[in-house]
């Protein structure tokens, strides 16, 4: 398999939003690049008949009884933001100036 | 009076009950014991005194009274820095949680407060517990108290470090991957991993969600016992917690016997990168299991080396999508809000400056291994190397009872050996993964000190999921057959602070 370039890692920090410095940049792609290197591997082994695992529990749609209970309260669930106005999380502008 | 803090929790538990010793006693033990300390152990990242004091001043009333007291009423324990504790500090090792105060308590902490146990702080940890040596803390390192030049494992490096330094007699980790299995073996301490599900997952900061599970960390096997059963069971709060009852590890762990026991020694864990002292004393565990009367067999699980490879794709994916919930908006760091920059470029800053490179590392390992055109060949093939390992495991556990290997490869490694080449510091969870990959329960005991350094040493016992008695059952019979043979609990060859 191919390794990972500088600019991959640029687009990956992107997408993962992390606003990454140059040197962090060079950093990363050669450490990336050893780690996917090794885990690889992984391809070797895993032929079409073998079949995924996501969970060592075979569990679905474990529900409970919908009953109203006592949850936190907004002060509480406020707590810990950054910014609040009016019993609301107050965020920075989400859409453009225009 | 003796030394409070060299007591077991069952000792501790058993005085207060009786009288002999009261609450806010042994507490404020520990707490002159953690001043006296660790400035240089560093196990903790938040010391709650008035709380520890105040929860043993209402132990001490309520046994005035006459009340009935929860099972470890009085006995003080360290709570990793990964669980929510309502009112007190939770940070996961991260700059981005830095002073958050959860407005609510994780299951396993109620748990705690219900049987009475007195919490004395939140220990150091690698970042959102991923590393192997508490050196990946945005808060510093934490000192293995047997050669504080050294680490004390990780990522739950501080609960395991406070439990050897004699700050508490307990303390709460969570394993992922060996987080604490893997501090438990270089510090010569006992840490059990219990099966998937059979603790509750509510209230933990979510690392990788199909691998998390938290367990106890003890000097003693009865004394990881008694957390066991305390922080165990069925939480509606957590689906994918087992609705079953708790297999019954105090009555194994006071019946330690391994006779007519079928142990299958894993052929895969040894040879190269194996420390040669390590594997000496595993091996004479081994034999000494021969002794007790078990019947030991080799076993190859030809799967466990692919183990490492799927594991660094599987956690860093979940990872990648769990930590996307620290966007900055609603609780914990925010970085640049100047109104120059957008919400989403708030997160981005946020993120730089307050993930830690292991952390930035994994969550791009993760959405990389996740991305369209990579999937199939990266997470989609880790998942088939996880159904073949736990193949391997049901083969195994057909053969025999219980699987023993060494839990680490090395003993522990200097503080800075390893921090910039990630694939060295993986290594040290080699034998510890396929445990987490198939969701069954394991143990980490003390087997000795490795000649060349005189370090500590583990042997991991792995046993089927729901068969976490029998871990303690092997367990407490090595401990007690060992302390035989030593004349004393290895513990008491670690050097004074």
């Amino acid at each position: 398999m191919p390794g990972i370039s500088r600019e991959e890692v640029a687009h990956l920090a992107r997408l993962a939003r992390l606003e990454l410095k140059d040197e962090e940049l060079d950093h990363f792609a050669g450490q990336l690049d050893d780690i996917i290197g090794a885990v690889a591997t992984v391809s070797d082994v895993a032929n079409e008949d073998v079949p995924p695992t996501s969970h060592p529990l075979p569990l679905t749609n474990v529900m409970r009884p919908d009953t109203v209970r006592p949850s936190l309260t907004p002060q509480q669930a406020l707590s810990g933001a950054p910014a609040q106005e009016q019993q609301r999380f107050k965020v920075p502008q989400i859409l453009g100036e225009d | 009076m003796a030394d409070l803090t060299r007591l077991t929790a069952a000792q501790t538990a058993e005085m207060i009950a009786s009288g002999e010793v009261t609450a806010v006693e042994v507490a404020e033990a520990h707490l002159a014991r953690i001043e006296a300390v660790d400035e240089k152990v560093h196990a903790f990242l938040h010391i709650d005194r008035e709380g520890a004091l105040a929860k043993a001043r209402e132990v001490d009333e309520k046994r005035a009274r006459g009340e009935r007291l929860g099972p470890l009423a009085g006995v003080p324990a360290a709570v990793k820095d990964l669980f929510t504790t309502e009112g007190v500090p939770t940070t996961v090792g991260s700059k981005i949680l830095e002073g958050w105060i959860p407005p609510y308590d994780s299951t396993v902490v109620r748990k705690l407060k219900e049987a009475d146990v007195v919490i004395l702080g939140k220990t150091n940890m690698d970042e959102f517990a991923m590393g192997s040596s508490t050196e990946n803390s945005a808060y510093g390192p934490t000192g293995n108290p047997w050669d504080l030049t050294r680490v004390p494992g990780g990522s739950g490096g501080g609960s395991s470090a406070a439990i050897t330094a004699y700050e508490a007699p307990l303390a709460l980790g969570t394993d992922t991957g060996g987080s604490i299995r893997q501090p438990a073996a270089v510090t010569g301490t006992v840490g059990v991993k219990p099966t998937y599900g059979g603790v509750s997952r509510y209230g933990m900061v979510a690392f990788s969600s199909s691998l998390d599970q938290a367990g106890p960390c003890a000097r003693t096997v009865l004394d990881a016992a008694l957390l066991h059963a305390v922080i165990g069971g069925h939480d509606e709060l957590d689906s994918t917690s087992i609705d079953q009852p708790v297999p019954d590890v105090v009555a194994a762990a006071r019946n330690g016997d391994v006779a007519g026991l079928r142990v299958g020694v894993v052929t895969e864990f040894r040879g190269e990168g194996y420390q040669a002292g390590v594997l000496q004393r595993v091996d004479e565990t081994v034999e000494l299991l021969r002794e007790l009367g078990a019947e030991v067999v080799e076993v190859s699980c030809p799967s466990f080396t692919k183990a490492l490879a799927a594991y660094y794709l599987i956690a860093p994916s979940e990872c990648s999508s769990n930590l996307a919930r620290f966007d900055a908006m609603r609780y914990g760091l925010r970085v640049g809000d100047d109104g120059t920059h957008s919400a989403e470029e708030v997160t981005a800053l946020t993120r730089e400056a307050g993930f830690g490179d292991e952390v930035k590392r994994r969550v791009m390992l993760g959405t990389y291994a996740l991305s369209s055109g990579y999937y199939d060949a990266y997470y989609g093939s880790a998942q088939k190397v996880r159904t073949l390992i736990t193949r391997d495991f049901e083969r195994a556990f057909g053969e025999v009872d219980v699987l023993v290997s060494p839990t680490t490869p090395t003993t522990a490694f200097p503080i800075g050996e390893r921090t910039d080449d990630p694939m060295a510091m993986y290594l040290a969870d080699l034998c510890t993964i396929p445990s987490n990959l198939a969701g069954n329960a394991a143990m980490s005991v003390p087997c000795g000190l490795a000649p060349e350094d005189g370090l500590p040493v583990g042997l991991q016992i792995i046993a089927p999921a729901m068969a976490d008695d029998c871990l303690y059952r092997v367990g407490a019979a090595l401990e007690a057959a060992h302390q035989a043979r030593w004349g004393h609990p290895l513990l008491e060859e670690a050097p004074s602070l």
